[in-house]
C-alpha cells in the first residue's frame, strides 16, 4: 500500500494565528465598551471606520502582491491593528483621519516590510504617531468624559461631528471638547500650580482622570485574560507598568508637589491599554525571556520622560516604537542560556 | 510505594494525549514467520556490516550472516532458517525513502537454530571487555529509536567512570507502548540486564526514569527488584516515577529529570557521570549473556485509528511490514498515513513493502484525525511560544529564521546542533510552520558543506603530500649527485668523507617526513 508522508511532528495542536488574534479581540471588549460608556459613540464609529479601511487596505496590497488574501484576512491581525489605533483615537476625530492613519499602518508599516510576522515597528501605533505630527488640534481635542460633562452626544451628532468635521450646530468645540487628564496636568504644572491645586477639579477622580481611571481597570481586564489564556507573557507588561511605576514613585517621593502620585501615571492615557496589547505584540517586541523584562521596563521609563519632559500628550506610542527599534538588540544580548550550558550566562 | 525522589524538571515540554490504552490493553502477541526476511545491513549508525554468507547458502536461526565492520558498527543475525535468496538493493525504511543493500533469507518454517555460544550466568566474574565482545557479537543497538551500536556505548574506559547508571522506560511519545509491555512481561529480564550492564561500568546506582501512565510495569519492576536474589554485590535499582510530559524520554531531559545532571551542549552523559540506555535494550542485553542469543526479534506496536487490531508484537527483525500488519489484522478503512515510529517524531513510510528493523518501535497506522494534512504555513508572528516549550531552551524562532534565510552559520550559533527534534515548537506553532523540517534542512546542508569541506581539506592534503614527495625525490637526486661527485672528488683527494654521510642522514631525514605527511593523509579519510 501506499501512502502520503509528511514532515514530523505528524500531530499539533489546536492554536493558529486567527485564534491568537481573535483572543486579543475578545480580550479587547471590554476596554472597548468602557470608552463607550464613557465617551459615547465616538470611539465606536472610529472602530468601525478604522477596522473598514484596513480590511480595505490590506485586501488591496495583497491583491497588488499577488498574494491569496482570504488567508490573510481571515488571521485577523488587520482587525487587531485597525482596533488598537481607534481606541487610542480622540472620539471625534474627522473620519478621514482615522482612514489615513489605519491605511498608513496596515500599507506602510505592515505590508512594505512584508506582511505580518516583519513588521519592525508596532503598525498601529505608527499609524497614531502619523496623525499625532500631521494633525495635532484634531489629535489632542478629546471629550470630556459623561461622567464630568453630564451629557452624552446622541450617535447622530457624534457621526455629525466626524463626518463633517465640525462642532454640531449651536455649539462650539471649546464647549463640548476638552484635554485629556494627562493633557492638563502637564498644562497646569508648567504654570506651576502644585498638584494639591491642580486636583481640586472636578476632573480627578480618585487616582487618574474621572471616568478614565476606570477605562485603565477593563483593558486589564482584557490584559489578564490573555495571559491567563498564555496568548501573552507576563513579562513585558509586568515589567513595562513596574518601570514606570518605579520611576515615577522615586518622583513623586522626591517632589510630590510637582510630579502626580504614580498611580496617576499607571491609569491615565494608555498606559494599561500600553502594556498588555501594545507593546507586547510579539512582531516588534523582543522575543527573550529577559530581553523582555528590559523591553518592557524600558518602556515605563520612557512614557515617563516622555510624559513627564516631552511636549505631547501621550508616550506610549512614542515609548513602543522608540524601543521597538532597540528590541532586535535587546535580544541578541539576552540570548537565554541553553540545556547543557549551565554555569554559562545566567541560570 | 517509597517516598518520592527529588526530581530535577526541564525546561518546557508538552502534555499531550497519550494514546497508550489503544495498544497496552492485550499481551504480547506473536506472529507468524514471513516466507522472506529482508535484512538491511545497514540498521544502526556507523558502518554497515559486511555480509559473510553468500546467495544459495542455507542458514540456521540466530547465525551470523553479516559481521560488523568497524568499531562502530553492528552484527547481523538470521532470525530464522532457510536459505540466503538474495544479496542486494530493496527499500528499506528510512525517511528518504531510498534502497540500500540487503540481505533476503527465505526461511523454510523449521526455526531450527544454529549453535549458540555458551551464557555466560557467572558473568560477574568475566573479563569486561568479555562480556562487551558477546554483546557486540549480539549485534545489538539502541531500541529506543536511535540505534547506536551498544558495545561502543558501554565502553566507557578512558572516560570519567560511570557512577549512575539511567534506564530509559519513560516512553514518552504517544501511542508507543512496547517498552510498557515488555517491562510487564519480563521485569525480571529487564532487572537482570541491568545488573550486567551495572557490573560492566561499574555504575553506583542504577534508575529506572518511568512516566506515571504505566503503573502496571513499574510495579511488574519493583517486584522483580524485590524479588531478586540476594549475596551478590549487586548495586541498588530504584524505580522512578515521573509525571506524563514529552519529552521526558529524550536522554537529556530523562538524565536531568532523575540526577539533576545536565549533560553539557555537544557533550555526551559519560560527562556527567551517567550512563543511559533503553529497557528493551537491557533485556536485550540480557538475552545475550544470560542465554546467548543475538537480536533476532524485538517487540513493535501496532496502532492507530488506521490498524484494526492496536496491540504489540514479538517479531523476527527482517519481516516485511505489510506481512506484519497483515498479521495484525491489516488496516481498517481509515487508514490515511503509516508512520514509523510515534507521531511526534516518526517519519512517514511511503510504502509498507519494507522490512522491519532493530530500531523500529512502532507502527502507527494513523486515521485522518489522528494525522490531519498540515495547515498552511503562515509567517512567524514571533510570538514566542515554541520557545517556551523547546525543552532544549533554544530559541526556535530564531533557528528558524535563520535556516529558512541559509544563513547556516547564524543558526548553529543560536545551537542549531542542540536541537533533538522533538517537535514541540512545531505543535504549538500557531503559524503552522513546520520546524523541525527546517532544522532538518539546516543540519542536512551543514553536513553536506563539512563534507565538501573535508573533501577539498583531502585534495589539499594530497596536494601537499604530493609536493612533498616530489621534493623529496628531487632532493635525493640531487644528494645521489652530490655523493658521486664527492666520491669522484674524494678519489682525487680533495674533500673528506663527512659532507657525504651528512648529506645522506639529511636525506633519510626528509624520506622520514614525508612518509608522516602520507600517514596524514590516510588518517584524514577515517
Ligand atoms: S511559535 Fe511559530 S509563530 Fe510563534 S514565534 Fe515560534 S515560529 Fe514564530
Ligand atoms: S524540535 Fe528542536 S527547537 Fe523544536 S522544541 Fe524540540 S529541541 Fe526545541
Amino acid at each position: 500500500m501506499q501512502f502520503s508522508i509528511s514532515s514530523s511532528p505528524h500531530q499539533s495542536g489546536q492554536q493558529s494565528v486567527t485564534r491568537v488574534m481573535g483572543l486579543v479581540l475578545l480580550a479587547l471588549v471590554p476596554g472597548t465598551l468602557a470608552m463607550f460608556w464613557y465617551f459615547g459613540w465616538g470611539p465606536i464609529i472610529n472602530l468601525g471606520i478604522a477596522t473598514a479601511t484596513a480590511v480595505a487596505a490590506e485586501a488591496a496590497v495583497l491583491h497588488l502582491r499577488g498574494r491569496a488574501i482570504g488567508v490573510t484576512l481571515i488571521d485577523l491581525s488587520a482587525v487587531v491593528t485597525a482596533w488598537l489605533l481607534a481606541l487610542a483615537l480622540p472620539p471625534l476625530l474627522p473620519w478621514w483621519q482615522t482612514a489615513m492613519g489605519s491605511v498608513f499602518a496596515i500599507v506602510v508599516v505592515k505590508q512594505l516590510f512584508g506582511g505580518i510576522g516583519h513588521n519592525p515597528f508596532n503598525p498601529a501605533m505608527a499609524g497614531y504617531v502619523l496623525l499625532l505630527v500631521s494633525f495635532p488640534v484634531t489629535m489632542t481635542r478629546w471629550l470630556p468624559p459623561d461622567v464630568v460633562s453630564g451629557s452624552a452626544l446622541s450617535l447622530a451628532d457624534s457621526l455629525h461631528i466626524i463626518f463633517s468635521g465640525t462642532p454640531p450646530l449651536g455649539q462650539t468645540w471649546d464647549a463640548i471638547s476638552s484635554a485629556t487628564p494627562l493633557d492638563q496636568m502637564r498644562t497646569e504644572l508648567s504654570q506651576n500650580r502644585m498638584i494639591g491645586e491642580i486636583r481640586q477639579s472636578p476632573l480627578w477622580g480618585d487616582f487618574g482622570g474621572r471616568g478614565w481611571e476606570w477605562i485603565g481597570n477593563w483593558y486589564l481586564l482584557g490584559g489578564l485574560f490573555l495571559i491567563w489564556r498564555r496568548v501573552i507573557g507576563w513579562r513585558i507588561p509586568a515589567s513595562m507598568l513596574a518601570g514606570l511605576v518605579l520611576i515615577a514613585g522615586l518622583f513623586w517621593a522626591i517632589d510630590p508637589d510637582t510630579h502626580p502620585f504614580p498611580a496617576f501615571h499607571l491609569f491615565s492615557g494608555g498606559a494599561i491599554l500600553g502594556a498588555f496589547f501594545i507593546a507586547t505584540d510579539p512582531v516588534s517586541a523582543s522575543t527573550t525571556p529577559r530581553g523582555q523584562l528590559i523591553y518592557g521596563a524600558l518602556i515605563g521609563l520612557l512614557v515617563f520622560v516622555i510624559r513627564t519632559w516631552g511636549g505631547y500628550p501621550d508616550a506610549v506610542a512614542f515609548a513602543v516604537l522608540l524601543m521597538n527599534m532597540a528590541a532586535p538588540t535587546i535580544d541578541h544580548y539576552t540570548q537565554p542560556r541553553i540545556f547543557g550550558q549551565r554555569g554559562r550566562g545566567d541560570a | 510505594m517509597a517516598e518520592q525522589r527529588k526530581l530535577w524538571p526541564f525546561h518546557g515540554g508538552l502534555h499531550l494525549d497519550d494514546h497508550k490504552a489503544e495498544s497496552n490493553a492485550s499481551p504480547v502477541r506473536s506472529v507468524a514467520l514471513p516466507r522472506r526476511l529482508i535484512l538491511p545491513l545497514q540498521q544502526h549508525i556507523g558502518q554497515r556490516a559486511e555480509p559473510v554468507v553468500s546467495v544459495g547458502d542455507a542458514v540456521r536461526k540466530g547465525q551470523l550472516i553479516a559481521q560488523a565492520t568497524d568499531y562502530v558498527s553492528a552484527s547481523i543475525h538470521a532470525p530464522s532458517s532457510g536459505r540466503v535468496v538474495e544479496i542486494g538493493a530493496a527499500p528499506i525504511p528510512h525517511p528518504s525513502g531510498l534502497s540500500d543493500t540487503c540481505i533476503v533469507i527465505e526461511t523454510d518454517g523449521l526455526d531450527s537454530w544454529d549453535e549458540l555460544p555458551a551464557a555466560m550466568p557467572d558473568y560477574r566474574n568475566a573479563d569486561a571487555a568479555d562480556l562487551r565482545e558477546r554483546i557486540r557479537w549480539a549485534g545489538i543497538v539502541g531500541l529506543g529509536g536511535a540505534a547506536f551500536p551498544t558495545a561502543v556505548k558501554v565502553n566507557t574506559s578512558g572516560q570519567r567512570p560511570i557512577d549512575t547508571l539511567v534506564i530509559n522506560a519513560a516512553e514518552c511519545e504517544p501511542y508507543i507502548t512496547c517498552d510498557d509491555v515488555l517491562m510487564r512481561e519480563q521485569a525480571a529480564d529487564v532487572i537482570d540486564g541491568i545488573d550486567i550492564l551495572s557490573h560492566l561500568i561499574g555504575a553506583r546506582e542504577c534508575l529506572i526514569g518511568i512516566e506515571d501512565n504505566k503503573p502496571e510495569a513499574a510495579e511488574a519492576l519493583r517486584r522483580a527488584i524485590a524479588g531478586r536474589a540476594s549475596g551478590h554485590d549487586d548495586r541498588p535499582i530504584e524505580v522512578v516515577v515521573v509525571p506524563t510530559l514529552y519529552p521526558s524520554g529524550g536522554e537529556k531531559q530523562l538524565i536531568l529529570l532523575l540526577t539533576g545532571r545536565e549533560v553539557p551542549s555537544h557533550g555526551l552523559p559519560a560527562a556527567v557521570g551517567v550512563l543511559c540506555q533503553n529497557v528493551a535494550t537491557v533485556v536485550a542485553v540480557a538475552d545475550a549473556v544470560l542465554r546467548g542469543r543475538p537480536l533476532i526479534e524485538r517487540i513493535v506496536t501496532v496502532t492507530g485509528g488506521g490498524a484494526k487490531q492496536p496491540g504489540n508484537l514479538r517479531v523476527a527483525i527482517g519481516t516485511p511490514i505489510d506481512f506484519l500488519i497483515a498479521q495484525a489484522g491489516g488496516y481498517s478503512t481509515h487508514i490515511n498515513q503509516l508512520i514509523l515510529g510515534g507521531p511526534m517524531m516518526g517519519f512517514g513510510l511511503r510504502s509498507d513493502k519494507v522490512p522491519l528493523t532493530k530500531a523500529t518501535n512502532c507502527l502507527l497506522a494513523a486515521s485522518r484525525t489522528e494525522t490531519p494534512n498540515s495547515q498552511p504555513e503562515r509567517p512567524c508572528i514571533r510570538c514566542g511560544e515554541c520557545a517556551r516549550v523547546c525543552p532544549a531552551q533554544l530559541l526556535p524562532q530564531h533557528l528558524y529564521w535563520h535556516a529558512r534565510a541559509r544563513d547556516f552559520d547564524k543558526a548553529q550559533e543560536y545551537n542549531l546542533f542542540d536541537c533533538i527534534e522533538c517537535g514541540c515548537c512545531a505543535y504549538v506553532c500557531p503559524a503552522h510552520i513546520p520546524l523541525v523540517a527546517y532544522y532538518r534542512f539546516a543540519k542536512t546542508e551543514i553536513w553536506a558543506q563539512e563534507r565538501d569541506r573535508d573533501k577539498s581539506d583531502l585534495a589539499r592534503r594530497r596536494h601537499e603530500a604530493r609536493v612533498a614527495r616530489l621534493e623529496r625525490l628531487e632532493q635525493e637526486r640531487k644528494a645521489r649527485l652530490r655523493q658521486k661527485k664527492e666520491a669522484l672528488d674524494s678519489k682525487s683527494g680533495k674533500t673528506g668523507a663527512g659532507d657525504a654521510k651528512k648529506a645522506a642522514i639529511e636525506a633519510a631525514m626528509q624520506r622520514v617526513a614525508a612518509k608522516k605527511a602520507a600517514q596524514q593523509v590516510e588518517s584524514g579519510t577515517e
